[in-house]
């Protein structure tokens, strides 16, 4: 007879891989994520502060590169606003109406992700250059786009316009019409049912959407490049200044400048972390509904 | 209020959800419409509420037509199948959310807004939930705040989409007698849609029984169960 109670042989949850597999799997993200990743950021600032920092800052305070900091901002100033605006409309539309020719929007609204941004710069030169279609009218009425702010504001909301709306329309399909319709029934204007059920709803999103559509904004490269013109210290933005730097072999300016790009990246970044963790107990409660 | 539904018919697309139907409804009373899926229930209950227009005929509220009246004209309390709370929002700020979004000269003092929704919460015997999220509630709880919520701003009728659909069977008992009796009180005319027989013939005073659209048979419980108009009403009756 035994009354041997048999000893536990698997303590650990089904859904828990072996040993040897877990290690290896966070092995390998994390070596991914160091080469990838960190080592690269790294490296931008390392060679950035290669001099001291008075060689950086001296780097990065010039005429040309302050205009160039300044342009990116505004421009992302102005196209970000829009583009949020824009997607949540699209958004809007796609998820709480039926309609003829919705999935051919979805695709359309994709468009700028399948397409080059150097060919989007060439489409926009082609429109509003010299020679082109409107060119004559703009001519006629002194209007300046290509070359010119309003062609680089053109170029980046036409880069970035699908992230705010990429980023909604799940969100919105997935919560569905009913708490709108039930506000509706309540009385609430159309304005009002947006205002206070469906942007609270879509806050989040929308939040996360803006962020990627703004480090966006600020980096785009290509098509700003092709409108831009290139004119150092007036259509020069960021980026753009940095490559400029860069074929001088000015590696300081450059990489300060790459630095200060990187930076205004990350702190969009902790921004959003920071945001979530002060609500994190009004997230759980509304995502587990 | 008395409503009257004419010739009223619902096409979607090339779908049709209604035949011409007809029905009148008489003040203060408790109605079912009863059917499988797929019945026209839900579809005319919509039409009543204002959230959908009939494709052709007209609803008329105490005698004057109605059919082409907003939404948020109607006043109709809706209680929707999975209640579509405001989930962002507090219980008392669900109830409140009807009589903060009238026009200002028509809007309740702060203070009278919420000696409403504390009295409505009393009805629903749930008089200490004010400060909890939806997600906080139970099936049950989250069915009855609906009702609060439908209840504040003072309706004309009272429209129900499966109202217990999505309850487990001791609830659904408990909340049915709950619902008689905030029907009993407030004397508003009620319309239910339910596709569970047992439920539509205990709790309503006049049950319409529908099918692919159309009307088979509308009465009392009792005359439906004795004497069933056609076969469809005497298998979905048995059953």
């Amino acid at each position: 007879m035994s009354d041997v109670a048999h000893p536990v042989t698997r303590p650990t949850p089904v859904t828990t891989e072996p040993r040897l597999a877990r290690h290896i799997l966070i092995g390998t993200v994390v070596a991914l994520v160091a080469v990838l990743l960190f080592a690269p950021l790294f490296a931008v600032f390392a060679e950035a502060l290669r001099q001291g920092w008075a060689a950086s800052i001296e780097g990065i305070s010039s005429p040309d590169a302050r205009a160039a900091i300044r342009l990116t901002l505004i421009v992302a100033a102005i196209a970000v606003p829009l583009n949020a605006v824009f997607g949540i409309a699209a958004a809007w539309a796609i998820t709480k109406f039926d309609f003829r020719g919705k999935a051919f929007l979805i695709t359309l609204i994709d468009l700028p992700f399948s397409v080059s941004p150097v060919v989007a710069g060439l489409a926009l030169v082609l429109l509003f250059g010299a020679n082109s279609w409107f060119g004559a009218w703009l001519i006629a009425h002194d209007l300046k786009i290509v070359f010119a702010f309003p062609g680089i504001v053109l170029a980046t909301m036409f880069v970035t316009f699908p992230f705010v709306a990429r980023e909604l329309i799940p969100v919105m399909m997935e919560q569905g019409r009913a708490e709108e319709e039930a506000a509706l029934t309540l009385g609430a204007s159309g304005w009002r049912v947006f205002l206070t059920v469906t942007l609270p709803n879509i806050r989040w999103a929308l939040l996360y959407g803006v962020l990627l559509c703004n480090a966006r904004a600020m980096g785009e490269f290509g098509a700003v490049a092709v409108i831009s013109g290139k004119i150092r210290g007036e259509t020069t933005t960021m980026p753009i200044m940095i490559e400029m730097l860069y074929n001088e072999y000015l590696s300081v300016a450059a990489f300060s400048l790459a630095a200060v790009l990187a930076l205004l990246a990350l702190v969009t970044l902790f921004l959003k972390s920071l945001l979530e963790w002060c609500y994190a107990d009004l997230l759980a409660a509304t995502r587990r509904h | 209020m008395f409503v009257e539904i004419e010739e009223i018919a619902k096409e979607f697309g090339t779908e049709r959800a209604l035949h011409p139907v007809s029905l009148s409804i008489p003040s203060g009373a408790l109605i079912a419409l009863l059917g499988p899926s797929g019945s026209g229930k839900t579809t005319l209950l919509r039409i009543l509420a204002g959230l959908e227009f009939p494709t052709s005929g007209r609803v008329l509220f105490d005698g004057t037509d109605a059919t082409g009246m907003s939404v948020q004209e109607r006043r109709a309390g809706f209680v929707f199948q999975h209640y579509a709370l405001f989930r962002h929002m507090t219980v008392f700020e669900n109830v409140a959310y009807g009589l903060r979004a009238r026009k200002r000269h028509e809007r309740p003092t702060r203070a009278e807004i919420g000696r409403r929704v504390n009295r409505l919460l009393d009805l629903i015997q749930l008089p200490d939930i004010g400060s909890r999220y939806p997600s906080q509630l139970s099936g049950g709880q989250r069915q009855r705040v609906a009702l609060a919520r439908a209840l504040a701003i003072e309706p004309r009728m009272l429209l129900l989409d499966e109202p217990f659909g999505a309850l487990d069977a001791k609830v659904r008992k408990e909340l049915r007698q709950g619902l008689r009796e905030i029907h009993d009180t407030t004397g508003l005319t009620t319309v239910f849609v339910t596709h569970d027989q047992e439920e539509a013939m205990e709790l309503a005073d006049l049950v319409v029984v529908m099918s692919m659209g159309r009307v088979e048979q509308v009465g009392k419980p009792a005359d439906i169960r004795a004497r069933p108009a056609s076969d469809f009403v005497r298998t979905f009756t048995a059953a």
